[in-house]
């Protein structure tokens, strides 16, 4: 599903060059569900960021999904991160002036999905994540755990092939922050390739497989067994 | 552009802020009244000097005789001179675009002696001897009877057309003065109509004590000879008579061996001339109007601009999880376009409304208090909504110009940052 060739990128701070990604060879396949892990400045934001086409490589090569992703102009990212991929934030990112139903069906609006069967899908998936009744409630009007939530439906919601979390529990206590791995871990069953950065250990133990982030290379990468979150709820 | 989510979400956002949306509104909304109550009150002093005009044959020149200034071919200097009625026909024949050429002999006038009677009564008016064309040229109302004609004037027929004035100091009170007989000079003349003239801008005690009787009468009667006093010549419509009035006075001033150069001796009153000076006075004060009017506008517009500036930063997170989710660019910046002509267009036609309200009271209150001088009926048309609508839609566009560049020129990652 997602092939990382030899992957380099740099930042430039003023005359000085921080070189954070250092050659980086990575694959995903289908219905994987993979835990980024690394300390503070390891890399693993970016490497993210790379992966949802929000920011440039400077080197190497990134295929998904069999597409060759280079020379990318805003308007034909804007349209492969709609088409491709789901986006889950550390800080939730709804727009907070809509509706947890507007907010699921916006992606969906990007793709010029009709008004009603976009009203019917975020409906089906705010169902998904169990917030149903809460769809004409705001932002504001919703917990942490419920906002993560409606992300989530939200990123879901277009059908992506894989779903991109950094961070997905930063903000969350523990007891919520299960409940969201639940809910991923679920996904993740249906079929969905999912990535997660984390830095937490017990959430990386969530998934399938870790890999190790340290100072811009790849310093392990291990299959694991899955920890169910839904024994911790 | 008519989807129904992006009308949502431009109201949504407009409103969120109504208060600073409405003070945002007001620069808009005041710029474009002012314009439409500036560009209302030059058309109104505008119609208020064309009624002084009135119907008056504005492309008119009239001309009359003065000394020579300048000895010529064996003439001397300060030499008097009479226009002929051979003059006429030369102009007639000679010059191109000419639509009327009208003369006239004059005999008397109101502050004069007394020159005609009738019984007992006498009174001193102006006489004129003239052609039919005149009524053309300086407009009146024939209140009874008729005007002169050319049947009058090939058989020289001694009728006259009198002002109601002259009416009222000859005759008693209603009664019947056609077909009765007065005395010019000693001269009977039968009196077939009467008139009243209504545009007389300040000089209507004259206005109304003229008496007209037919040129060749004159003439005969006064013994004028060929003799002509005064000329009104009148050009048609798209020839102005100050292009053809020099050819005009070299006919005259070969005719009456006058010297080419000689300024004096032809005097002269182009009404034409004065009438463009006005009407290009009004193009300046349009001029004014709209450079102010627009230039209160631009303040407005900048306003706009500002606040879609100010927006576009409150939004950029927002406009970075939209681009995450797949909007493209294009579609951001129509977003912040159509709000900012949106609120350019509702606050500008407002401003329109309220103009045309205005204007509307302005008229009202004229139509009560009876006319003002040189003051009528201030509007603007349909033209100059349509101008104002498109300054609105361009300046709408300009208003959110930068703003737009500005929100698709953060990278959707450096967006997300932002807190």
């Amino acid at each position: 599903m997602i092939k990382i060739e030899n992957l380099h990128k740099s930042y430039k701070m003023g005359s000085n060059s921080l070189h954070v990604l250092k050659g980086i060879n990575f694959s995903v396949e289908e219905g994987e569900l993979v835990a980024i892990m690394g300390s503070s400045g390891s890399g693993k934001s970016t490497l993210l960021n790379i992966l949802g086409m929000l920011d440039n490589l400077d080197e190497g090569s990134y295929t998904l999904d069999g597409v060759p992703i280079k020379d990318l102009n805003e308007t034909k990212a804007a349209n492969y991160r709609n088409k491709f991929l789901g986006f889950v934030f550390q800080s939730f990112n709804l727009i907070n002036y809509k509706s947890a139903m507007e907010n699921v069906a916006l992606p969906l609006y990007y793709q010029k999905v009709g008004r009603k069967e976009r009203q019917e899908k975020a409906l089906k998936y705010l169902d998904q994540v169990g917030l149903k009744e809460w769809a004409t409630h705001l932002p504001s009007e919703l917990s942490g755990g419920q906002k993560q939530r409606v992300a989530i439906a939200r990123a879901m919601a277009a059908e992506p092939k894989v779903l991109l979390a950094d961070e997905p529990t930063g903000a969350l206590d523990s007891k919520t922050s299960y409940e969201v791995m639940d809910l991923i871990q679920k996904i993740n069953d249906q079929g969905n390739t999912i990535l997660v950065v984390t830095h937490e250990p017990d959430i990386a133990d969530m998934c399938k497989r870790i890999v190790h982030l340290k100072d811009g290379v790849i310093v392990e990468d291990k299959k694991i067994k899955q920890v169910r979150a839904a024994e911790h709820v | 552009m008519f989807n129904r989510d992006r009308w949502n979400e431009i109201l949504q956002v407009l409103t969120t802020n109504w208060f600073r949306t409405l003070l945002t509104a007001f620069g808009v909304f005041w710029g474009i009244f002012i314009l439409i109550i500036l560009l209302a009150a030059g058309k109104g002093l505008e119609n208020g000097i064309r009624a002084d005009f009135g119907d008056i044959a504005t492309n008119t020149m009239f001309m009359w005789t003065r000394t020579a200034s300048k000895a010529y071919k064996g003439l001397p200097k300060d030499r008097e001179f009479s226009y002929k009625t051979g003059d006429v026909a030369d102009i007639w024949e000679n010059v191109d675009g000419v639509q009327y050429v009208s003369p006239r002999n004059q005999l008397g006038n109101f502050r004069g002696t007394n020159n005609v009677v009738r019984g007992l009564k006498t009174g001193a008016f102006s006489v004129y001897g003239d052609y039919p064309e005149i009524i053309k040229q300086e407009p009146m109302d024939i209140t009874s009877g008729r005007f002169l004609n050319y049947g009058d004037i090939n058989e020289k027929r001694k009728v006259a057309v009198i002002g109601v004035d002259v009416k009222s100091s000859l005759y008693e009170f209603e009664e019947e003065c056609l077909g009765t007989y007065i005395k010019i000079n000693d001269v009977n003349f039968m009196v077939v109509g009467t008139y009243k003239k209504t545009n007389v801008d300040g000089d209507s005690e004259n206005a109304q004590k003229e008496i007209y009787i037919p040129f060749t009468s004159f003439s005969q009667a006064f013994n004028r000879g060929d003799n002509v006093g005064w000329m009104a010549i009148t050009a048609v419509d798209d020839v102005p008579i100050t292009n053809i009035k020099e050819q005009i006075f070299d006919i005259v001033r070969e005719n009456h061996r006058i010297h080419p150069e000689d300024r004096r001796a032809i005097g002269h009153f182009d009404l034409n001339e004065q009438f463009q000076r006005v009407v290009s006075l009004f193009g300046a004060l349009e001029l004014i109007a709209y450079f102010v009017g627009i230039c209160v506008l631009l303040s407005g517009i900048i306003g706009v601009s500002n606040i879609m500036l100010i927006v576009v930063k409150e939004r950029t997170k927002e406009i970075g999880i939209r681009r995450a989710l797949g909007e493209s660019p294009w579609s951001i910046k129509q977003q912040i376009l159509m709000e900012s002509i949106f609120l350019t267009i509702i606050s500008g036609m407002s401003g329109i409304a309220f103009g045309a309200l205005v204007i509307y009271g302005i008229n009202y209150l004229l139509d009560v208090s009876g006319p003002v001088m040189m003051f009528v009926n201030p509007s603007v048309n349909l033209g100059v909504v349509t101008i104002a609508l498109i300054i609105l839609i361009v300046s709408g566009l300009l208003a959110g110009f930068i703003p737009a560049n500005s929100a698709i020129k953060v990278r959707p990652i450096e967006a997300l940052r932002t807190d």
